[in-house]
């Protein structure tokens, strides 16, 4: 087998599940709530684009523009009038929510698109792909690692550099210290999923773009987006992106071996980080 | 500029406060002293919007804002130094006082300020707040507070486990911002540290305000009196 070409495509996918984790991560470092719906949101995105492409005729990148947004709202709205509810300090009821919001999602998706898989259609850009010696590196591909790294970047100036940043971490430390220097928690944590779920709409996209989805995919991809999150070490940014590549590499090196190994290979690592590093590789240096 | 009226406070079944009504006027410093458990903190708390009073009137600046959330205290004004100083671990030290500016309230103080007021801050500015001294943490505890530019200010037993020394520093800058205009609200275990520090004092006996009074008024008798109960 090609090790290094194993490992350069397992890069690039682990882009893919870098954004997958990053907006799980955040909303739990801020408000610790596990998001049971994320991989269905993703799949959600995905239709969303599929969607504005059909009625306006653009390119699935450029849907980019109306998801993103649309999904901010939705998440902001989702938490103000719903999960904010749920935050009684008891981890049970946002993890029901969640749980019956994805059934909801899958369903809502079925009944409205069927359960066949589609996929979006960006056109040539599908298949070009770079040649580097012996190399392939897919466009679409590169381009979703290079969103995950671009996002994580912005999301790191974000939260270090900005008023509202610097709120949102204030507040994952103690959210009732937070209140008394003015801050809105319950605000805080409606911007926090809406900027995950915005997250979360470049990465259905990207997906949707790269592969056919369906709408049952979603818990698959919640799964991924765990795994990267427990091989990367919750909270850790940077980590995420290392996360994924690393679950990215090993699902490919699995599938080489044998097509069927390639989920079996992701859990297998993130098993065995789980029962070493049970922080993952790069824990935050305070415990959640 | 603060009043309240016939206030009872309760957690859940227990009642923290009895029917206690203090007021404060602007520039004043006001000491409130008591036992563990007397209610001082409790009191504290619900001055700063972190608890609502069952029944009773709050009075700031002439509006009543009982059973307002905390977050719009401190945007109206009110600043509370945490028993415990509490700052935000994984911030450093810088982040936690501009955390304090989030409100953006206009005002004479600005970080170089804080930075003037307690110089040995300025070096470990870019340290995490939980990997400073105790003495150092209560300095940003304070200065996050001043941050928000409050007209009151509302500090927690801010002398309790540090060394005499940064006591007396920490209590000089409490005069200084005193004498700045801005209203205090400070609550001792000490009661010689917070009678001298007072223009006023109250003191809380189980939830009820047992003595109150300008401290050279007060009898040491009367005061131990109020303050045990015996």
């Amino acid at each position: 087998m090609d090790w290094l070409n194993a490992i350069v495509q397992g890069i690039l996918l682990g882009g893919l599940y870098a954004l997958y984790g990053t907006g799980l991560s955040l909303i739990f470092g801020v408000m610790r709530i596990v998001n049971l719906a994320h991989g269905d949101f993703i799949v959600l995105a995905a239709y969303l684009s599929l969607v504005v492409t059909q009625i306006a005729g653009l390119s699935p990148f450029a849907t980019i523009l109306a998801v993103v947004p649309l999904l901010f709202v939705f998440g902001y709205v989702l938490q103000k009038t719903v999960l904010n509810r749920a935050l009684t300090g008891n981890l049970l009821p946002p993890v029901v929510i969640t749980f019956g919001i994805s059934i909801i999602l899958q369903n809502a998706l079925q009944l409205i698109f069927s359960p066949n898989s589609q996929g979006l259609d960006a056109g040539s850009l599908e298949t070009a792909s770079i040649q580097l010696g012996r190399l392939n590196i897919g466009w679409v591909p590169f381009i979703t690692l290079i969103t995950a790294i671009v996002v994580l970047a912005i999301l790191q100036l974000f939260l270090t550099r900005t008023a509202l940043g610097r709120a949102f971490r204030a507040t994952s430390d103690n959210p009732g210290i937070a209140e008394l220097m003015g801050i809105n928690s319950r605000q805080i944590y409606g911007i926090a999923l809406g900027l995950s779920l915005a997250i979360v709409a470049l990465a259905g996209i990207l997906l949707g773009i790269r592969t056919n989805f369906a709408p049952a995919e979603g818990p698959a991809r919640l799964l991924f987006a765990f795994e990267t999150v427990i091989i990367g070490g919750l909270g850790n940014l940077w980590g995420t992106l290392i996360g994924g590549i690393i679950l990215g590499i090993a699902q490919v090196i699995g599938a080489s071996f044998n097509p069927g190994w390639f989920q079996l290979a992701g859990h297998v690592v993130t098993l065995l980080v789980l029962a070493f590093l049970p922080s993952g590789l790069f824990p935050r240096t305070r415990e959640l | 500029m603060l009043k309240l009226q016939k206030i009872d406070l309760y957690y859940g079944q227990f009642q923290a406060l009895f029917d206690v009504s203090i007021s404060v006027e602007q520039g004043e410093t006001l000491a409130i002293i008591g036992a563990n458990g007397a209610g001082k903190t409790s009191l504290l708390r619900l001055i700063a919007g972190a608890h609502s009073a069952g029944s009773g009137e709050i009075l700031f600046k002439g509006e009543e804002v009982n059973k307002r959330p905390a977050y719009e205290m401190a945007k109206l004004g009110i600043a509370l130094v945490p028993e415990g100083r509490m700052l935000f671990p994984s911030l450093t030290v810088e982040e936690n006082l501009l955390v304090g500016n989030y409100v953006r309230r206009p005002g004479p103080w600005k970080l170089n300020d804080i930075y003037k007021l307690f110089p040995s801050l300025h070096e470990r500015r870019k340290n995490p707040s939980s990997n400073i001294s105790g003495g150092q943490q209560q300095m940003v505890a304070i200065g996050r507070a001043l941050m928000s530019n409050p007209n009151l200010i509302l500090l927690d037993e801010i002398s309790l486990g540090l060394a005499p020394l940064i006591i007396e520093e920490i209590y000089r800058v409490v005069k200084q911002i005193s004498a700045l205009g801005t209203t205090v609200i400070l609550v001792e275990q000490d009661v010689r540290r917070g009678m001298n520090a007072a223009d006023r004092v109250y003191c809380l006996l189980e939830g009820k305000i047992s003595l109150t009074g300008r401290p050279s008024e007060l009898s040491m008798e009367e005061v131990s009196q109020a303050y045990f109960g015996v």
